[in-house]
């Protein structure tokens, strides 16, 4: 009976690593579904919204045991998604003990994403890219470069506050940070008597904040017919995007009030 | 044309490159995701090219990115998803949900509209490409697990 409990823990762990990194909904019930299966657990029945999982086990009839948790989205991280799917494979193989699966799930979620000094380059490479791929010029896509470094340095000070910043107003924060290094960039390339476009390097900037694929990722899941996951990506997108729109107008729209600057 | 495709190909490759490290992608597999993304965007390009709409453009984009992701998957023996949400970065319309958002606030009604079912037309577009893609059966895949297989021998 009480391994009966460790399956569970076991599944609802394993649940929970791929939920909070960002896994679509029926990845995380199939992968439950099945790691409960293998350790022979036939009554097994899982509940997964965006946010939080239910699940419960049975025997002859009788509830045995069931978990409730809560998964607020930290950050995505695929590294450990395909830890996990890796990890369910083999066991669905029957290559792994169930004490020892526990061990392996401990070390999947101690795992370290990139280090800070790499996503600020990584987001200084998108932005500038983008800004490209989105119609800007050389130019652009090269003070880009200022704006994708500035906001990579300003989420991961963002992520290291003690208590976590709300949502919509880190997102406004960003993006504010964003037009005004953008705006500081583009008067640079204007004084040397190069033109450039704001517009462009403002999306470029923000690119790595865009909720692009939380909407595709909830759409997907519609699709799939979890049509309430599907609606909290979608909002959780739209309100992320509103947090951009408006940190970005109020800081243009400041801007514009400051006498002799023309945008 | 050739040289402008080429450019836009590394640029692709450059964004999901970027965009792998931001999702804390594998790291083996950044190269990989970085082909997909420059593939499938590749595509896309050529389609707004030939003068089709962006969202026929991304449906198509995101065929070839979601077929690509599948035989990557198989042969890297790695799930799918790693490549697909990496690839897809460079196409998903992120910024139509800002543009959407931007003009509102602007006071420009017209414009957001415009926008906001723009990008709801490219989400939808995307999201049915891989869709279908995934429904795909697993079977049809294995020639290339095959392959590398007795090539590793």
């Amino acid at each position: 009976m009480s391994s009966e409990k460790r399956i569970l823990d076991l599944c609802v762990d394993a649940g929970e690593t791929l939920l909070a990194n960002g896994a679509e909904i029926y990845r995380v019930q199939q992968t439950m579904e099945l790691i409960a299966k293998s350790y022979g657990a036939d009554s097994f029945h899982a509940y997964v919204l965006t946010n939080g999982l239910f699940a419960s086990m049975e025997e002859d009839g009788r509830l045995q045991s069931a978990a409730v948790r809560n998964a607020p989205r930290v950050e995505m991280n695929l590294g450990r998604i395909s830890a996990v799917n890796a990890l369910s494979r083999e066991i669905v193989a029957g290559r792994v003990p169930l004490e020892q699966a526990f061990e392996r799930l401990r070390t999947i979620r101690a795992m370290q994403g990139m280090p800070g000094w790499m996503m600020v380059l990584a987001s200084m490479l998108s932005a500038s890219t983008f800004c490209y791929l989105f119609g800007g010029s050389f130019t652009d896509a090269f003070a880009a470069l200022v704006p994708g470094c500035a906001v990579g340095l300003f989420t991961r000070l963002l992520s290291r506050t003690k208590t976590p910043v709300n949502k919509l107003v880190s997102n406004m924060l960003s993006a504010s940070v964003v037009a005004l290094t953008s705006f500081a960039a583009v008067q640079i390339w204007n004084l040397t008597g190069t033109a450039c476009s704001l517009d462009h390097v403002i999306i470029g900037g923000i690119i790595p904040l865009l909720p692009g694929v939380a909407l595709t990722n909830g759409i997907r899941d519609v699709a799939n017919s979890d049509y309430l996951s599907g609606m909290i990506r979608a909002i959780d997108a739209l309100l992320i995007g509103a947090g951009i729109a408006l940190g970005v107008g109020v800081v243009l729209k400041g801007l514009a009030l400051i006498p002799g600057v023309v945008l | 044309m050739i040289g402008e495709l080429a450019i836009q190909l590394v640029m692709a490759f450059l964004t999901t490159l970027g965009f792998a490290v931001l999702v804390n992608a594998p790291p083996k597999e950044f190269v990989f995701a970085g082909i997909v993304g420059a593939v499938g965007w590749g595509g896309y390009w050529l389609c707004i090219q030939a003068g089709l709409s962006a969202a026929v453009a991304s449906f198509a984009g995101a065929l070839v990115l979601a077929y690509l992701s599948r035989v990557f998957s198989v042969v890297r023996r790695c799930p799918a998803t790693v490549y697909l949400i990496s690839g897809i970065f460079a196409m998903v319309p992120g910024a139509g949900i800002y543009y959407t958002v931007y003009y509102l606030i602007m006071d420009n009604a017209a414009m957001s509209a415009e926008q906001g079912v723009e990008t709801i037309k490219v989400a939808v577009a995307i999201a049915v490409g891989i869709v279908l893609v995934l429904a795909l059966p697993g079977g049809m895949f294995q020639i290339f697990s095959r392959r590398k297989s007795k090539g590793e021998k």
